[in-house]
């Protein structure tokens, strides 16, 4: 099943990339051209194969519940691209 | 002196040959003299590398010793670096400069390495050529038309270009390996998990590795013994027993089993590639190894599942760039949506955003179980083939890539064909197994790559049957005209 125009605009926007109208047909074709590639997996046999996450299938380590880190607010914030008082500023999201 | 291994250097140094202030001048000085063709370094970090030096050379005038104590390294500009930028190749972090150091660049710096710059990559680690990153294509130095391989395309140039003796790579898909074998480098993606990435910026972070490019083997062990250990900061790090990588670098092969894939060998690869693989099998087997073939009858399946596994996870990690906290943010948003989608759309190159896609399209609803699943189902049937085959055999021997570099640019308008270039290196990422390339010959005066595959965390098995390999041939010493 191919992807249409308005598919990958879709995409993009859940994928909260801005597209240029001028570069969607040639993201669409390369889009369709992956997807082709990647749909030769859809006849491989993995009937009871259990899907594999980790290569040695080890499992996400717990800690104690202690505070390891220290504030690093500043030095976070440095490198923003906007902040005031401490906070990351964005455009005004409610009216 | 740019012609030293770090082996050398560590005799150099501990004999009072030079100092590790002499050697990183001359090797700054021929990185600013040669680099401009190349355009394998983002940063050069002269003032940070002087003052390591001096440091590295005081601390051996107190009696310290150390084989990686004053010796130069570069890192892939993917590897955090306080207070120095470390761009991924993109746009979206020229202006980053990360905050703290990445675990491999904390361990190096510790053990005495002088950090000389970051070097170029594909953009997010995303290539195998080299010409995604921001900063303009990186050259190979045996041929300046042609690519280096990728994504660690300027940390392969630079060592082969003897602007170094070795630098950090990173691996995800073959992006060690490939570049090393293109460059004429001894190049290993260490078992998933040995190296920790804590600091590394992820691409997809189930496959990712860090490891070393040099010109020996000797000098892979030499750097992997730095980099390689448990951090607690890396969620999936294996706590697992380091062991010493350059004690049975000379260990005997008489008897060393080696499997050939016949999958290896099939349509695609160049056949003068070919007989070069089969030249260097029979010099193992001079040294006393015994050849069988094998099968890995899944490999077909990989390059389709990993174009599956590498973006689904690319997408979910790189989400974390939005304009807000730091890196690239778009010029007037005007709302919040507005900030994201232009500083997303303006901070990302077109590969990128590509794989971004991708990602977001097969981890949507309604398509996760036919292409996430599916892939991480393919994925164990990729494993369970090497598990079979190390039943019979100890190492894997095969091409690293089906082709020498191509000319820069060649394959641009075909993302396709770039990917088919991994055809080789991407099982053991899925599989999570360490890899080694090592130089095996020269085509049309192109360097080729031999791989080697092992079991878990024996690395030091491919050191060994590379180094061996070292002993009886000469095409790791061999230098690109002009450098």
């Amino acid at each position: 099943m191919a992807l249409e125009r308005c598919d990958v605009e879709k995409i993009a926007h859940l994928a909260r990339l801005g597209l240029n109208d001028a570069d969607l047909p040639r993201t669409t074709d390369a889009l369709n051209s992956i997807l082709a590639l990647v749909d030769q997996m859809q006849a491989v046999d993995t009937t009871g194969i259990e899907p594999l996450a980790h290569p040695l299938e080890a499992s996400q380590r717990l800690r104690a519940d202690v505070v390891t880190e220290t504030n690093h607010r500043d030095s976070y914030q440095a490198i923003a691209p906007a902040t005031e008082n401490g906070l990351y500023l964005v455009p005004k999201v409610i009216e | 002196m740019h012609q030293l291994t770090l082996a050398e250097i560590a005799r150099g140094l501990a004999d009072k040959s030079f100092s590790s202030e002499e050697l990183t001048r001359t090797l700054l000085a021929r990185i600013h003299q040669l680099d401009p063709q190349l355009n394998s370094f983002i940063s050069v970090t002269e003032e940070l590398a002087l003052s390591q030096a001096r440091a590295a050379d005081a601390r051996r005038a107190n009696g310290e010793a150390g084989a990686l104590l004053g010796a130069p390294i570069a890192h892939k500009d993917l590897f955090c670096t306080q207070g120095i930028r470390t761009s991924c190749g993109s746009k979206m972090l020229d202006n980053f400069k990360a905050p703290y150091d990445a675990t491999v660049v904390a361990k190096l710096a510790e053990a005495g390495m002088v950090t000389l710059g970051k070097t170029n990559m594909d953009e997010f680690a995303m290539g195998s050529a080299n010409e995604s990153s921001h900063y303009g294509p990186v050259k190979n130095p045996w041929n300046l038309e042609h690519v280096p391989g990728g994504s660690s395309g300027g940390s392969a140039a630079a060592v082969a270009a003897r602007l170094l003796p070795a630098s950090t790579g990173t691996d995800t898909g073959g992006s060690i390996r490939q570049p090393a074998a293109l460059t004429n480098l001894t190049g290993l993606k260490p078992t998933y998990g040995r190296v920790s990435r804590w600091g590394m910026i992820a691409y997809a972070s189930s496959l990712d590795q860090g490891g070393p490019l040099a010109r020996t083997a000797e000098d892979c062990a030499l750097l992997l013994q730095g980099m390689a250990g448990f951090d607690a900061k890396d969620s999936t790090c294996i706590d697992e027993p380091v062991g010493d990588y350059s004690a049975n670098l000379n260990a005997s092969l008489q008897g060393l089993r080696i499997g050939l894939p016949k999958e290896y060998f099939g349509a695609g690869l160049d056949p003068r590639i070919a007989d070069l693989v089969q030249a260097s099998v029979r010099e193992l087997e001079k040294l006393g190894a015994v050849v069988k073939e094998i099968s890995l009858p899944n490999m077909q399946h990989a390059i389709p599942a990993y174009y599956v596994i590498a973006p689904a996870e690319a997408s979910s990690n790189l989400s974390r760039f939005d304009g807000v906290r730091y890196g690239y943010r778009c010029e007037n948003p005007k709302d919040l949506t507005d900030l994201y989608k232009r500083s997303r759309g303006e901070g990302f190159g077109a590969e990128v955003q590509r794989r971004i896609m991708v990602g977001a399209y097969a981890l949507s609803a309604g398509y996760y179980d036919a292409y996430y699943l599916q892939a991480q189902k393919i994925r164990r049937l990729i494993k369970n083939d090497f598990m079979a085959a190390f039943n019979d055999v100890d190492v894997i021997l095969g091409p690293t890539t089906p082709n020498p570099a191509w000319k820069i640019g060649a394959k641009n308008n075909d993302p396709i064909a770039a990917y088919l270039e991994d055809v080789y290196t991407i099982t053991a990422n899925l599989a999570g197994l360490p890899g080694l390339s090592m130089p095996a010959g020269f085509v049309e005066g192109l360097p080729v790559g031999v791989q080697l595959l092992a079991p878990y965390f024996q690395e030091g098995r491919l050191l060994n049957v590379a180094h061996r390999y070292q002993q009886v041939t000469d095409w790791h010493t061999r230098a690109p005209n002009g450098f």
